[in-house]
């Protein structure tokens, strides 16, 4: 008598992992596709097969510079930080079970930008070292915006407000080294205010993918324990999940790849704002969001670098672009969750 | 039927800097339905929570089976001991048998596959709770009934043989007040269930209990018997209030019919020397 329902429960299941998998595939074939058009149409437009040619490390006049130097590494800075910023904003957003929770939103990525700057200008360090500053700040921001919102229990709302002006705090204190630094350009500036992979060197990306291997890895292994708590805390440890160790795991995960792509590319504005709800779009209820999620922030840092260089009529920063972007939908969001107190 | 023994001794637990349980004993009867009543913050919750892992006790032991709870590895305790907290959150736009095969959480691991069994469990937990035709429905499109008996089939789903309930009913008329209770009384029937809950009316959990446990601020007061434990003088001690236990005769279980200071058919009543001596007049 049961086994109509059982079949019918467990087809209603594979379509769930069917349509999941599925946008997965579409996301990465756009990524793909992105890769591909940035990489060969810049201000001038190089065939398929020498892009092809330089990537196998052949030497192409021409193309082994304008490719291999300005736009490969550009492109793998912009999607390993946009995997970083994806990845890390909708583990925030499940995990605080609101989307305005996200890193950018609550100034985890301005104080890890901020380490950056002053690690930079005041302290003249470059390299590596500046992501460890970077995650180290991001950390204790995140310690000290929990920290100061925790009353019996940390509120939702409380931690937002509370994140929102400690990031304004760290903003001005950004602004404030970079105009008592001697010698910055604005390109520089920019960088660290909104968000940008211009000079991008390919050297720059192994602290990014290394981050972003051990601390992705960390919050996959941990996907199904994130995925209990969206029913609450209750709930999840009633379902066996180590609701305070799975809190830090993915607090120290997501805090790890947002600091450090922040310290390479500085805080592009709102990727991991927007890639979360953009993906809960699409994906719907069909399953975890944190890898159509990296996906769609990876295309979204790729796409507004292209859009900021070659498709306005100055070129921009990605991180005005992709501010551009955000910020409607921020207000969007805000007049909503008033109504509704709506999450993810 | 149920072999798992669930106790509290000496347990002390509460919040921050207050304490709101002090030294509370209960033996839980297995394959039985518990009833915890109590005044408003007198600890019925605390001690449900504290009793289900979600609070650490100050002092004392939670025991299953002989082991501290708080020592076992939660995915383990999660199949055995079951929790429907008072406030679950739904994510938005999930869909019934989406939410319902959650429960089956602390029985998978960390990259497990699904198997036959998990569907089956999951079927099993929509059939007990009649939800089979909601199953694709989103959650937030059911109303307050349907959305409880969800959520009771998702701790169904997890298959364990202790179940805790905080306040199933409230928020729900009257009718799914009694189409949970008779739900869960089902299960204990079926599947020999221990059950323990808090309600807050005094009839139900009468009604409903094989064991009915009353506490007074943080203390177990009495336990026993539904007619045992609800007499006049333990109500008034429990909620201060005078009242009248006749039973009922539908179930032949007690039912409490509270004295106020109105609307009472003066002389009509009957009530105990004692209480109208403890009691002011109304004056007219």
């Amino acid at each position: 008598m049961l086994i109509p329902t059982i079949d019918s429960i467990a087809d209603n299941r594979r379509r769930r992992a069917r349509r999941r998998n599925l946008v997965i595939a579409f996301l990465l074939a756009l990524l793909a596709a992105t890769i591909a058009l940035t990489l060969s149409l810049g201000q001038s437009f190089t065939p398929p097969h020498d892009v092809i040619r330089v990537l196998l490390g052949q030497d192409v006049p021409g193309a082994s510079f304008t490719v291999g130097q300005l736009r490969l590494p550009r492109a793998v800075l912009a999607v390993l930080a946009g995997l970083s910023f994806g990845l890390g904003g909708v583990a925030f957003q499940i995990m605080l079970r609101n989307p305005l929770a996200s890193p950018d939103i609550i100034g985890i990525s301005s104080g890890a930008s901020a380490a950056a700057v002053f690690a930079i200008v005041v302290l003249s360090l470059n390299g590596p070292i500046v992501s460890v500053f970077a995650v180290i700040a991001g950390l204790g921001i995140a310690l000290l915006v929990y920290g100061l919102s925790f009353r019996n229990g940390v509120a939702g709302t409380r931690l937002i407000l509370v994140g929102i002006g400690v990031s304004a705090m760290l903003e001005s204190f950004i602004a404030y080294i970079l105009v008592r630094a001697p010698a910055w350009n604005l390109q520089e500036a920019m960088r660290w205010l909104t968000g940008s992979v211009n000079g991008a060197q390919l050297h720059q990306a192994l602290p990014l993918l290394l981050a972003l291997t051990v601390f992705g890895g960390l919050l996959l292994i941990r996907a199904r324990d994130l995925e209990a708590l969206r029913l609450g805390d209750d709930t999840a440890s009633a379902l066996g999940v180590r609701v305070a160790r799975t809190r830090i795991m993915v607090m120290i995960a997501a805090v790890g790849m947002i600091a450090s792509a922040t310290a390479v590319t500085g805080p592009i504005a709102f990727v991991a704002f927007l890639s979360g709800p953009i993906a809960a779009r699409i994906v719907g209820n069909n399953g975890s969001l944190l890898i159509p999620s990296a996906l769609i922030g990876a295309v979204l840092v790729l796409a507004g670098d292209y859009c900021g260089q070659f498709l306005l009529s100055h070129r921009y920063p990605v991180g005005v672009v992709t501010g551009a972007l955000g910020a409607p939908y921020l207000i969007f969001l805000i007049i909503r969750v008033n109504r509704t107190g709506g999450s993810l | 039927m149920t072999v798992h023994s669930l106790t509290a001794h000496q347990l002390s637990s509460g919040y921050g800097d207050t304490e709101i349980l002090h030294g509370l004993d209960l033996a839980v009867p297995p394959g039985k339905i518990t009833v915890i009543v109590g005044a408003n913050a007198c600890g019925k919750s605390t001690l449900l929570r504290t009793m289900s892992r979600l609070i650490a006790p100050r002092q004392g032991h939670v025991l299953l089976d002989g082991k501290s709870i708080h020592r076992t590895p939660p995915r383990e305790l999660a199949r055995v001991l079951g929790l429907l907290p008072q406030s679950p959150i739904a994510p938005e736009g999930i869909a019934v048998a989406d939410l319902v095969s959650r429960g089956r959480h602390p029985h998978q691991g960390m990259f497990s596959r699904w198997t036959r069994k998990d569907d089956e469990a999951v079927a099993a937990a929509l059939a007990a709770t009649k939800t089979e035709d909601l199953a694709e429905k989103p959650v937030d499109e059911l109303s307050g009934g349907q959305r409880q008996r969800v959520w009771i089939a998702m701790a169904l789903a997890q298959q364990t043989e202790i179940l805790l309930l905080d306040e199933p009913t409230t928020f729900l008329d009257i009718s799914h007040q009694i189409e949970v209770l008779d739900l869960l009384t089902d299960l204990n029937h079926a599947r020999g269930t221990t059950i323990v809950m808090v309600l807050h009316d005094l009839n139900l959990a009468a009604r409903y209990a094989d064991h009915l446990v009353a506490m007074v601020a943080g203390r177990l007061h009495v336990s026993g018997k539904p007619e045992d434990v609800l007499t006049q003088e333990n109500v008034r001690q429990i909620f201060a209030l005078e009242s009248r236990i006749v039973t009922d005769p539908t179930s032949g279980r007690p039912i409490m019919l509270p004295i106020g200071r109105h609307r009472m058919t003066n002389g009509r009543t009957v009530i105990s020397s004692e209480a109208s001596a403890s009691r002011q007049e109304p004056s007219r």
